[in-house]
């Protein structure tokens, strides 16, 4: 192997700066929110403690964040699931041509680039104006898929970009039905992806703030709560809210990508069976 | 024919979706820019007040200005970052073990709260923050530095924060679906490593750069919660005025200019994707 030039030196220096830049801010609150009772929101640390953690927990000090983090994490979970099935089967629409299919792509990356403020604004008008109640379930919800529906339509085109064709064309010339090469043939295959589809889903909704804005209702989700905070909590309460949220996202983030690592790993084990007969 | 019904049939659930939550909602807001409005109220009507007004005052020049400069200067960093990274991850690291876990520490952010991002810039930039303790006690300034929190500077300073990875993940995307060999044919030509990097790299990833920009661009052009939060209310953009206008109730007017941003965000991406063919690239 030939010996690192210089150029690598300099670039990976300029790499480890770049994360330290992503991760800085965040490891910096991490460390502000043990302050003591007395800290304020900046170095220097006033004693060590887990004050403002506990402060969390006190019903009254804050807003409702525990019942905003039900509704978040339950609306994540409704976003992820329907995020995962609309993705496939449009992904799947699209292998095939079909009468709209290019308006329906283009609609789809309109979705992705429009200022957040216009669904927020526009679906909070319609709800308004049909004189429907503006609920997280209902309007939070379809204006959260505006969002995460497009990043799952987009990682669907770049698995099926990838797919190796002649597995299906095999289970159609064993006497598969179209739903049966869908169901043991295709799902499977792309498995490791659909979770990935499920991360951003989760991911996108639990801290999704622009879009839930105006049609959210009277129940704040977390981000809007936590926003909400921003106004009139002066103290590092906000720091260990902060600090709290963002373990639970890498918790999430952990899980699947461990999910991934260790399906992919069972499988390459499994290998193949061709040839040891049925 | 039951190949395209099935295909339509798949593909009902995504359209359903995006009429009921897009479509409907962008030909609500043109509707509602007609309407007028009292100080509680909105109501029906067909007038061309709201765009009068809105192109007759001169702040909505400056705010769509402020809102043109902040995307320019955000493309700027968070391109010359983005391409940065992804060319070190592409070309300099060799085992593909090692570029998946490096990319992977660099989009991880993503998946997280942007706001809380945003916040934990506070202790950094405040007025007795880190970098401030920091310059002082090296002698580079004796008084605090008033600008670094709630100025142009932290608010362009949060945007690349949030969204470089958006450069970094297409930029990264098509570089590592360049050809080795081509870059190995320039090398054997005598090109120099800037030269090849000039020639050969920054042609091929354009498609990744264009994507990356259209994400970056739009986001920040469509922005309105971090010019608010890392100005501390003091700096505008278009999405501020709406959201401004949202909370007086002023629909009809906040209708206006979202249409008239809306407008000005697809003449960016039309141009920006006569460069590109997104679909290809995935």
């Amino acid at each position: 192997m030939e010996s690192r030039s210089r150029s690598f030196y300099v670039l990976a220096t300029f790499f480890a700066l770049f994360l330290l830049f992503l991760y800085g801010p965040t490891i910096t609150i991490a460390i502000l929110s043990f302050q003591g009772p007395q800290g304020g929101l900046t170095f220097p640390m006033n004693g060590v403690s887990l004050y403002w953690f506990f402060d969390l927990f006190e019903e009254q000090a804050v807003g409702d964040i525990w019942g905003a983090f039900r509704r978040s994490f339950g609306l994540g979970l409704m976003v992820m699931v329907t995020t995962v099935v609309v993705s496939v089967a449009a992904g799947l629409a699209f292998r095939k041509k079909f009468p709209g299919a290019g308006i329906l792509f283009y609609l789809a990356i309109t979705s992705l680039v429009i200022p957040s403020i216009l669904i927020s604004l526009g679906v909070g008008l319609i709800f308004q104006q049909l004189g429907l109640k503006i609920h997280w379930a209902t309007s939070g919800f379809g204006s959260q898929l505006t969002w995460t529906l497009p990043f799952g339509l987009l990682i669907m085109f770049a698995v099926f970009n990838r797919f190796d064709k002649s597995f299906e064309e095999a289970a159609r010339d064993q006497g598969a039905t179209a739903w049966q090469t869908i169901r043991f043939v295709i799902l499977p295959i792309i498995a490791p992806s659909l979770l990935g589809v499920a991360l951003f889903g989760f991911t996108l909704s639990y801290d999704e703030f622009a879009r839930t804005l105006m049609t959210a209702g009277s129940y704040n989700t977390l981000p809007l709560e936590i926003f909400g905070m921003t106004t009139n909590v002066t103290t590092p309460v906000i720091y260990a809210l902060g600090t709290l949220t963002t373990l639970f996202s890498f918790l999430i983030i952990g899980v699947f990508i461990l999910t991934v690592f260790f399906m992919q790993k069972r499988r390459s084990r499994a290998g193949s069976d061709a040839g040891k007969g049925v | 024919m039951t190949r395209s019904f099935t295909a339509w049939l798949q593909a009902a659930p995504l359209a359903i979706v995006l009429v009921g939550f897009l479509v409907a909602p962008i030909i609500m807001i043109v509707i509602v820019s007609f309407w007028g409005a009292t100080e509680w109220s909105i109501y029906p009507a067909f007038q061309f007040d709201n765009y009068a007004y809105l192109f007759s005052s001169e702040v909505t020049y400056r705010v769509f200005f402020a809102t043109f400069k902040y995307a320019f200067i955000t493309w700027a960093f968070t391109l010359s970052i983005g391409f940065t990274v992804a060319y070190f991850l592409a070309f300099h690291v060799r085992t593909q073990a090692m570029q998946i876990a490096l990319f992977l520490l660099c989009t991880i952010p993503f998946w997280t709260s942007n706001i809380i991002r945003m916040i934990s810039w506070i202790p950094f930039l405040g007025r007795n923050g880190i970098a401030n303790q920091t310059l002082i006690s090296w002698g580079i300034i004796d008084e605090p530095l008033e600008w670094l929190l709630y100025s142009d500077f932290s608010v362009i300073l949060a945007f690349v924060h949030l969204y470089t990875l958006f450069m970094v993940v297409p930029i990264f995307n098509t570089m590592m679906r360049i050809d080795k060999s081509l870059i190995e044919a320039a090398y054997d030509n005598g090109a120099s490593a800037m030269q090849t990097l000039w020639h050969v790299i920054v042609p091929l990833t354009k498609p990744g750069i264009m994507i990356g920009t259209i994400f970056v661009v739009t986001l920040v052009m469509g922005d309105f919660i971090t010019v608010r939060f890392m100005s501390g209310s003091q700096k505008a953009n278009v999405g501020r005025l709406i959201s401004n206008d949202i909370g007086l109730l002023q629909y009809p007017s906040a209708s206006a200019t979202a249409v008239v941003l809306l407008c000005t965000v697809l003449i960016v991406i039309a141009v920006l994707l006569r460069f590109v063919n997104i679909r290809k690239e995935l």
